[in-house]
């Protein structure tokens, strides 16, 4: 074999290890009963085929190889240990005979042990942020380092977050399956609120590290097409539906300069047409199921404006309509406030504003800066110019984020005196 | 990535140690040093002298002293250099040193330290 031939084979490993090693991985957790020992096995599997397969050709099922070479190899790993930790000789014993009784995974097995690594990566027991450190790097395979940077964390905070959380797995006995159809729904509704938050985290990018922040986001689109595959319950359907047409519009949101640019001032011609395709799409199916949620609620919200040729010709009679149903299926003051902008738009500023004050009135928003400057902006509308500048003012007592603060500054400087 | 692992001991506690205490403890390093050495992620690296000089700029010229650079309890015994998917993986590996296992009662530990090859660019 040459040196042409050698170099093809690594190229072919590698490209193994980018679409497979997340299966072999979790197949290898349930096989070994551990995050580090699979993470060890998952290595020295991917060495093996380094050194083995230039010389004896590559497997039918790279998969199938890499998981039958890497339990051998813990096994091999376990003995050695046992010559200073005795109990790695029944872990090891424990391993070969559960191999013995059951057959390697096909293709089947090995989507079954995905979806048992999202569940537990995603599991309540843990704290939030450790499940998406988690699932970012266990499920989608992401550095350590990488995941550190996305969420501007030091990377030793980071590990120690993974860590634990690992610990946590081991010494809780957190079971490695995926939920019963009891407790299915709840359970995921928790990985949704995971893959949705990563999704948000690079979708609300503040310009210093935006382009790494975006990654995020096609990591979470990515992990939404990953489960819609795996369990195709029609809320998975409208999460993935919800990002693909958030995302469409990201070219849109922020100016050259990295400045917030409104829904009603965007350059529409820069959405993107293929992603919005795709998410009314999978909108409309996830309706047809008739059993969606919140998720799908928004991702139709998001469909309506996304079909409109501008904001005049918006449908906001179906939006608000939409709204409704949103809330009746997850209340919140959040989506009242944007119901109230809806509103605004189908009949008028006064009636907006009317719903604004009542929801601002119940307290919860009170520290929401989005809820100021909602209540700003329609009373600039109305001509009530000192009190819009007050709103102005008490939003950027509460608005964290640099663009933000620009944004509310520019559109208060822009007030008529009075 | 690479790593660094720098492994620490109480020099004092270290050098009361008896010679058959001392043999013992070598002996039981010795199968976590291959380990790690055959874990397919070790690069290289030694057990230290507890012998230190220390240079420094003085007035813009180097300046050197007998003794280490930080006076502490713990000084480095041992560095290895591992490479590692990342800082998770190398967590992983740093534990399999006989720093992480033994060496409880004479102060050992590893420091895990990544390298930062951007910063001198």
């Amino acid at each position: 074999m040459g040196e042409g031939d050698v170099e093809r084979i690594r190229e072919q490993v590698e490209a193994v290890y980018r679409s497979d090693s997340r299966s072999v991985l979790a197949t290898l957790i349930r096989i070994l009963g551990s995050f580090d020992l699979a993470e060890e096995a998952l290595h020295d599997a991917f060495a093996a085929a380094i050194e083995g397969w230039p010389r004896d050709g590559v497997p039918d099922h790279p998969p199938s190889w890499l998981v039958t070479v890497g339990r051998f190899k813990a096994i091999e790993n376990l003995r050695r240990r046992a010559r200073f930790d005795e109990s790695m000789a029944r872990i090891a014993q424990g391993i070969e005979s559960e191999g013995a009784r059951s057959p390697d995974p096909d293709d089947e097995g090995l989507e079954d042990d995905r979806l048992r690594l999202i569940f537990v990566c995603c599991h309540p027991a843990l704290a939030p942020e450790a499940r998406v450190a988690l699932t970012l790097r266990e499920v989608c395979g992401l550095t350590t380092e990488e995941i550190a940077r996305a969420f501007l964390t030091p990377a030793s905070t980071l590990a120690q977050r993974i860590v634990r959380a690992k610990s946590k797995i081991r010494d809780e006995g957190i079971p490695y399956r995926v939920p019963g159809r009891s407790e299915l729904p709840e359970r995921l509704d928790g990985v949704l609120r995971v893959v949705y938050l990563v999704y948000n985290e690079g979708y609300s990018a503040s310009s210093g590290a935006s382009l790494l922040r975006c990654d995020l986001s096609s990591e979470a689109i990515r992990l939404g097409r990953l489960l819609v595959e795996l369990i195709p319950e029609p809320e998975v359907v409208g999460l993935l539906a919800l990002m693909l047409l958030q995302e469409s519009r990201r070219a849109a949101r922020t100016s050259a300069t990295g400045e917030i640019v409104l829904l009603e001032d965007q350059d529409r011609s820069l959405w993107d047409r293929a992603r919005i395709a795709e998410g009314t799409e999978l909108v409309e199916r996830a309706l047809r199921s008739r059993r969606f949620g919140p998720y799908t609620i928004q991702a139709a919200i998001a469909a309506v404006h996304a079909e409109a040729a501008s904001v005049a010709a918006t449908d906001w009679a179906q939006i608000v309509g939409l709204y409704d149903v949103l809330l009746r299926a997850d209340p919140s003051p959040v989506i009242e406030l944007n119901r109230a902008v809806a509103v605004a738009m189908r009949d008028g500023p006064e009636a907006g504003l009317a719903l604004v004050d009542r929801i601002l009135a119940g307290g919860e928003l009170d520290e929401y800066h989005l809820a100021h400057a909602v209540r700003a902006d329609l009373c600039r509308r109305l001509g009530r110019t000192a009190e819009a500048r007050a709103s102005y003012e008490r939003a950027l007592d509460f608005a964290r984020q640099e663009p933000e603060r620009r944004f509310l500054e520019r559109r208060m400087a822009k007030l008529r005196p009075g | 990535m690479k790593y660094l692992c720098l492994a620490f001991g109480d020099q004092k506690k270290m050098e009361a140690l008896t010679k058959p205490e001392f043999e013992d403890l070598l002996a039981q390093c010795r199968v976590h040093d291959e380990e790690l050495r055959k874990s397919g992620h070790y690069v290289s690296g030694d057990s230290l002298e507890w012998a230190a000089m220390t240079i420094r700029p003085r007035n813009g010229k180097p300046v050197t002293t007998d003794g280490p650079f930080a006076e502490s309890k713990e000084t480095v015994g041992g560095v290895v250099i591992i490479e590692a998917r990342d800082l998770n993986e190398a967590v992983r590996i740093a534990s399999m040193h006989p720093a992480a296992h033994l060496g409880e009662k004479l102060g050992w530990g590893i420091e895990l330290r990544p390298f930062s090859p951007t910063c001198h660019q």
